[in-house]
Parts: C-alpha cells; sequence; structure tokens
C-alpha cells in the first residue's frame, strides 16, 4: 500500500511536471492544439458471442483514434475501477456517504486516482448476423447520471475485422466531434517509396493510420515529390519515366493520367494547386535557372512568379486564403524561405537566415507553416519548425532525432506527417502539432515525402 | 483306242526299220564316215573373271572442315561400281571431289559375276580452330571513349560555379569532345548534374540543374556545338557515393558526362 501511494504520489509529480511544460510551450501549439486537454478514460468493451473475438481489435483501434487526436490525455488504464458500466442503465447516483461504488457511479471515474473528465463505455454483440456495439459517452463532472450523458449511439457493422475497426473509428469519430475535432478516419497520405526496388521512386498512398499501403506508379524510374489537389481528386508528381524530370498528372478517380504540358525545360518539378484547383504551380528550368510558374491545371499558359538567377523551388499557395506563396530560394545565399503574393510581388523571407530552411507546408487555416530547418544543426540534419507567417514566431518539434523533413499537415490541422531516418531508414511518421504523439506508420524500404489528403 | 492302235504303230515303226536296213544295205560301197563329233562340254559356259579394285584412294585422307578431298579409283573387270554416302554408280575409273562435314568412310563395291570386290576409304574431317579474336576494333564505342577521355568536374557545396580546377578539367574535355563528337555524328553528350545529401531534394533538383547548365555554358563558350549537348539534374536522386562524409559529398558534387547515340 505505501508503495503504491509512492508510485501514485511520483506520478502525480510527474503529471504536474507536464502540465507546467505545456503551459510554458508556446502560443502556437495552444493555438494548433488547443491547450489544455480534458482527460478521458475508455474502459475496454466486452463482446458476447461471436462478437467476443474483435473485441480486441475495437477497443484498441477506439482507444489510439482518441489518443491520436490529441485533444485528451488518456487517463491511466491500471487506475481504473474493476467494474465499469457496459449499458447506461449499469449507472448509480452514490447512495449517501458511499464513496466507491467499484465503477458504476461516475465519481469513480471522476476522482483520483482516474481523474477523467468523460467515460466512454458500452459493449460489443452479435445480431442478426451482423456487429453491433453500443456505445456511451459521458461527462463524469455532471451531477447525476441522466444529466451527464453525452451521447448513446448504436453502431452496426460486418461481423469482421474490417467491420470491428469501422465500427470502432465511428465511435471515436462521433467522441471527437464533441471537442470539434474532425475525425481523420477516411483521409489518405501519398508518399515515396523504394520498397519495389532500390534505385527507383514510385508514389504510394495508404490510409491515415498506416494501413492499406498500395503502389500507384509503376515506371520502375525516379518518381518523386507528389502533391494533391484541394478536392483529393488529382495527384501530380515528378518523374524521370521519360528521361529529363517533368511533371505529371493522375486522376485519384478514374486512376488515368491525365495530359500535362511541361515546358520545355531540362527540368519541370514539383507543382502544386491553388486552393480553388484551377492553377498549378511549379518549378521550371526553361530561363536556365529553377524559377517558380504558375499555369493552368494541363500546363498551357505558364506565367512566371519569380525572376533571379538563383535557384527558386516548392511553391506552396496559402490554401485559406489562395492570396500568397511561400517557396523556398537561394537567392540570398543557402536556401530560406520566402513568401509572396500571386503576381510575384512583396517578396519577404521569413526564415532568419540560419542554417537551411525548406519545404514549408501550410497549415490548413493559412496562418502558420510547418517546415524543415538546419537551424543549430550541421548541414543536412533538419529539424520539423511551426512558423507563424505573420509574426515569424517560430516552434521546434523535433530535435536532432535523424533528419526530419517534408511535413504536411492532417486534414484536421492537429496533425503532421513527415518523413524521418532515426530508425536508420527513411520512414514516415504522424504526429500532434506539438510534436508528441509520434507513430511510425511504414517500415519497408525507404518512404519519403508524405502528403496528407482528405 | 490307244491300245489297239499300239500293236499296228509297233508294226509300221519296225518295217521303217528294216526297209531303211535294206535300202542301205542295196548302195553301193563307200568311204568311212567322219566320227562323230565329240560330245558338247558339259552344259558349262566359260567362267568371267572376278571384278579386281585396284586402287581406291582419297587425297588428302584428312581435311579440316570445309575443304574438299578427292576420291580416285580403278577397278577391272566389274559390271558395275558403285561408292556409297549418295555417290552411287560410277565409272570402273574415274575421280569424284567430296566434302564431308565430319569424317566420313566411303564404301566401293565392284560388282561382277565373276565376283564383288569391296574397298573402303576414309575422308577424316578435323574441326576448324576457333576463329582468332577480332582484329582490335578500329573505334571505340561511345560511352568507352567517354569514359577514358572526359572526366568529370566538381562543385564546392551548394555552388553551381565552375571551380578552378573545373576549369582546367573542362579545358581538357573541350577537345575531346569535340574530336568524339566528329566521330559520331549523331550521337549528342549528356550532362547530369548532382548534389550531395545535405541540401532538401526539391532545392537540390535545382541546384544539379545550375551544375549541369553552367557546365554546358562552358563548354559552349570554348567552342562545343550548343545542340550537341543536353542537361538532366539528378539532385541527390543518383549519389555516386553513399556514406555521409565530406570525401563522399565532394564525390556526389558533380557534373557528370554520358554519350547518348
Amino acid at each position: 500500500m505505501k508503495q503504491n501511494r509512492a508510485i501514485l504520489l511520483f506520478l502525480l509529480l510527474l503529471a504536474a511536471a507536464v502540465a507546467a511544460f505545456t503551459q510554458a510551450q508556446s502560443d502556437i501549439i495552444i493555438r494548433l492544439t488547443g491547450g489544455a486537454r480534458k482527460a478521458v478514460a475508455l474502459p475496454d468493451f466486452r463482446g458476447a458471442g461471436a462478437s467476443a473475438q474483435f473485441a480486441d481489435l475495437f477497443n484498441r483501434t477506439v482507444f489510439e483514434d482518441v489518443e491520436r487526436s490529441g485533444v485528451f490525455t488518456m487517463a491511466p488504464k491500471s487506475f481504473y475501477p474493476l467494474n465499469p458500466p457496459q449499458t447506461d442503465r449499469d449507472l448509480r447516483t452514490p447512495a449517501g456517504a458511499q464513496k466507491d461504488c467499484g465503477g458504476r457511479c461516475l465519481p469513480d471515474w471522476a476522482g483520483a486516482p482516474v481523474n477523467a473528465d468523460y467515460l466512454g463505455f458500452g459493449y460489443l454483440a452479435e445480431q442478426g448476423g451482423q456487429l453491433v456495439a453500443f456505445g456511451n459517452f459521458f461527462n463524469t463532472r455532471a451531477a447525476d447520471p441522466a444529466g451527464a450523458r453525452v451521447f448513446t449511439k448504436l453502431y452496426t457493422g460486418e461481423l469482421s475485422e474490417a467491420g470491428a475497426r469501422k465500427i470502432a473509428h465511428e465511435y471515436a469519430a462521433d467522441i471527437l466531434a464533441q471537442f470539434g475535432v474532425p475525425s481523420l478516419v477516411g483521409t489518405k497520405i501519398y508518399f515515396v517509396s523504394d520498397r519495389q526496388g532500390k534505385g527507383t521512386k514510385e508514389i504510394w498512398v495508404m490510409d491515415f493510420d498506416g494501413s492499406n499501403q498500395r503502389r500507384i506508379t509503376h515506371f520502375n524510374s525516379i518518381s518523386t515529390m507528389p502533391s494533391v489537389s484541394p478536392d483529393g481528386r488529382r495527384l501530380a508528381f515528378t518523374t524521370y519515366a521519360k528521361g529529363q524530370p517533368q511533371i505529371m498528372m493522375y486522376s485519384t478517380e478514374t486512376g488515368r493520367f491525365i495530359p500535362f504540358r511541361n515546358s520545355a525545360a531540362p527540368t519541370n518539378a514539383q507543382a502544386s494547386f491553388t486552393p480553388d484547383g484551377r492553377h498549378v504551380l511549379y518549378a521550371s528550368s526553361v530561363s536556365g535557372y529553377m524559377q517558380i510558374y504558375i499555369a493552368d491545371l494541363d500546363g498551357s499558359n505558364p506565367r512566371r512568379l519569380t525572376n533571379t538567377r538563383a535557384i527558386e523551388a516548392e511553391p506552396k499557395v496559402n490554401p485559406k486564403t489562395g492570396l500568397d506563396i511561400v517557396f523556398v530560394s537561394g537567392r540570398g545565399g543557402l536556401q530560406q524561405i520566402y513568401r509572396m503574393n500571386m503576381d510575384g510581388a512583396d517578396v519577404e523571407r521569413l526564415t532568419n537566415g540560419e542554417g537551411e530552411a525548406s519545404n514549408p507546408a501550410w497549415h490548413p487555416e493559412g496562418r502558420h507553416i510547418a517546415f524543415a530547418w538546419t537551424r543549430g544543426y550541421a548541414p543536412g540534419n533538419w529539424n520539423l519548425f511551426v512558423m507563424d507567417v505573420a509574426s515569424k514566431e517560430t516552434v521546434q518539434l523535433t530535435f536532432g532525432q535523424g533528419r526530419n523533413e517534408n511535413p504536411s499537415w492532417a486534414p484536421d490541422g492537429r496533425h503532421l506527417a513527415f518523413c524521418s531516418n532515426r530508425t536508420g531508414s527513411y520512414q514516415i511518421f504522424t504526429m500532434l502539432a506539438d510534436g508528441t504523439g509520434v507513430r511510425q506508420l511504414t517500415t519497408e524500404g525507404n518512404n519519403w515525402m508524405p502528403v496528407w489528403s482528405k | 483306242m490307244k491300245r489297239m492302235l499300239k500293236p499296228r504303230h509297233v508294226a509300221i515303226g519296225l518295217l521303217s526299220l528294216l526297209l531303211l536296213f535294206f535300202a542301205a544295205g542295196c548302195k553301193k560301197k563307200q568311204p568311212a564316215p567322219p566320227p562323230p563329233p565329240p560330245p558338247p562340254p558339259a552344259k558349262e559356259e566359260p567362267k568371267p573373271a572376278a571384278a579386281v579394285i585396284r586402287s581406291f584412294v582419297a587425297e588428302p585422307s584428312t581435311i579440316t572442315r570445309g575443304q574438299t578431298s578427292t576420291l580416285r579409283w580403278n577397278v577391272e573387270n566389274a559390271s558395275e561400281v558403285v561408292i556409297d554416302q549418295g555417290i552411287g554408280s560410277v565409272p570402273a575409273r574415274g575421280e569424284r571431289s567430296v566434302s564431308p562435314v565430319e569424317t566420313t568412310t566411303y564404301r566401293m563395291t565392284a560388282r561382277s559375276a565373276g565376283g564383288d570386290a569391296v574397298a573402303a576409304v576414309t575422308v577424316t574431317v578435323t574441326t576448324p580452330p576457333p576463329p582468332p579474336p577480332p582484329p582490335p576494333k578500329a573505334k571505340a564505342s561511345l560511352s568507352e571513349r567517354i569514359a577514358k577521355e572526359v572526366q568529370d568536374i566538381f562543385f564546392d557545396y551548394d555552388k553551381s560555379e565552375i571551380r578552378e580546377d573545373a576549369r582546367a578539367t573542362l579545358q581538357r574535355n573541350v577537345e575531346a569532345l569535340k574530336a568524339i563528337l566528329n566521330d559520331f555524328p549523331s550521337a549528342s553528350i549528356l550532362i547530369e548534374g548532382h548534389c550531395d545529401e545535405r541540401g532538401s531534394a526539391e532545392y537540390n533538383l535545382g541546384l544539379g540543374d545550375r551544375r549541369a547548365n553552367a557546365t554546358k555554358e562552358f563548354l559552349v563558350q570554348l567552342g562545343v556545338p550548343a545542340d550537341r549537348l543536353k542537361t538532366i539534374s539528378y539532385g541527390k536522386e543518383r549519389p555516386f557515393c553513399t556514406e555521409s562524409n565530406e570525401s563522399c559529398w565532394q564525390l556526389n558534387r558533380r557534373a557528370h558526362f554520358v554519350g547518348v547515340e
């Protein structure tokens, strides 16, 4: 008992330290991740009959989805009461001086040591050959069980692993929706892989959680630098399939290539879309130096936006306003991140000139960019940063664990996918915008340049 | 009937004989007739001579494949002379050129009523020795020429300016490139721009492009025809060396020459 208390004390101190750290964090992170988090408890659903075999998968999926959202802190499972409710009818109001109903009273969850603000509970069953989940979500701080209900809902899916995953994602999405957090279920991450053969790079795609990885291109060449249109229907990338690097356009709906007119230049690369989906920005060396151009969606009517004798690369249009472009330029020496208007005017350097900066990626709300920077490290040792474009204030998200490049915002604006060689090979990871909750999504071969798309 | 006639036949025969005898006895005395000729030999004709193969030779008896040998023969007393291996009937004396692809034995059969004769001659065929190595090519291939005569140049980090050492290299390359382009009138030279791993892949695509282009511009100024020079940037996609140290990085910051036929 004494030992338990010591552990408890230690954990409380740890929690306090974490809270202090969180408070010391930048305003940027608080704006992006919502600041202080609610604590949630998610006791395991148990399954009746044929549904029992899918309970573990269901529970794991719900827990990961909710934890990954970054909206909550997850109350430590080992502190959960032993007898959690399975239906709303199991909940009781504590009688008189009773302090502990073993999990059947909400204060069991609201009080120490669980300290959960919310409780998700329920059970699985088989009904008419289908897998059903009875999911509840309750506010533990409410005065009585009746007023504590946030929602109670029935979920139905196939009696299979896929069905279990589906209804778990739906239940988790409903929990997140209570806090205005869009679910990432259904979003995709495009990326580049060499797993099909060393020396080749092909474009691949996977679900947001790393499942369903499949190959898109089959050029047996170098195909890289993917980018997806705002509606998710078009994929542009740069390929050596025809010799010199050129831009190719692909329909994610039909699985067919769409004609794209490349300028007569040794290099046409790094296409990205305007938020209205009607124009493409790209980098082309038609003038002898790689410069930034804007053209129609099919590559026609190209217009030059930069005019320097330096390398200009990676143009990205503000997805919210469609009014300004961030890009990378070597005009001042080593590569830095700049901003300009859509017509190429009002150029402004965003990074302060230290180190090298690359891979700018707009946050969906158009106020921040994530990017890679070598500031404070040797050339080539990239770390990820987030910048408030208006104030140029930056926050560092990775700290020298390998090279960390190519950040891409999730549609929820709370998560980032990125590429890192921290495990020894290049792999795709996701994390919350405050740098926590890092998850590795790929393991096979090397994988680079994730692009998170809806 | 026969039995009835028979005694009469006999009687006529006897009568005829008597008459003949009588008539003869009535003739005047004449000289004795010559003795009858000797009986013919017992139905046997005179035996013909047996066939004789006087000679049957192949000259030369050993050839290398593709050469010919001459078969010569002389046969006597033969009614027919046949050589196998598809040659067939031949005159008693003659010669024939043969060119077998492998060692072959020719069998001659000379037929005669007096007796057949058989002879055989073998022409040994040896395999020709493997051909001598082809004479050294008058011209090395395009890629061999470039590998031997044209040197890559190297760059400083994040730079596409042609360094002093690279200028000297390019000046040497100019004469070689002109000669090669002259010897291969339809060929062109592809200049690949490469970068080390440290800059971003996106920026390096532009840097490799710039390095290849700067190299091309330098060569064109020295008289290499521009329309025979193409450029491609590999950025950091195709490194020559994959370690993370300066000597390796330097090897990757280069312009590399490739022939395109």
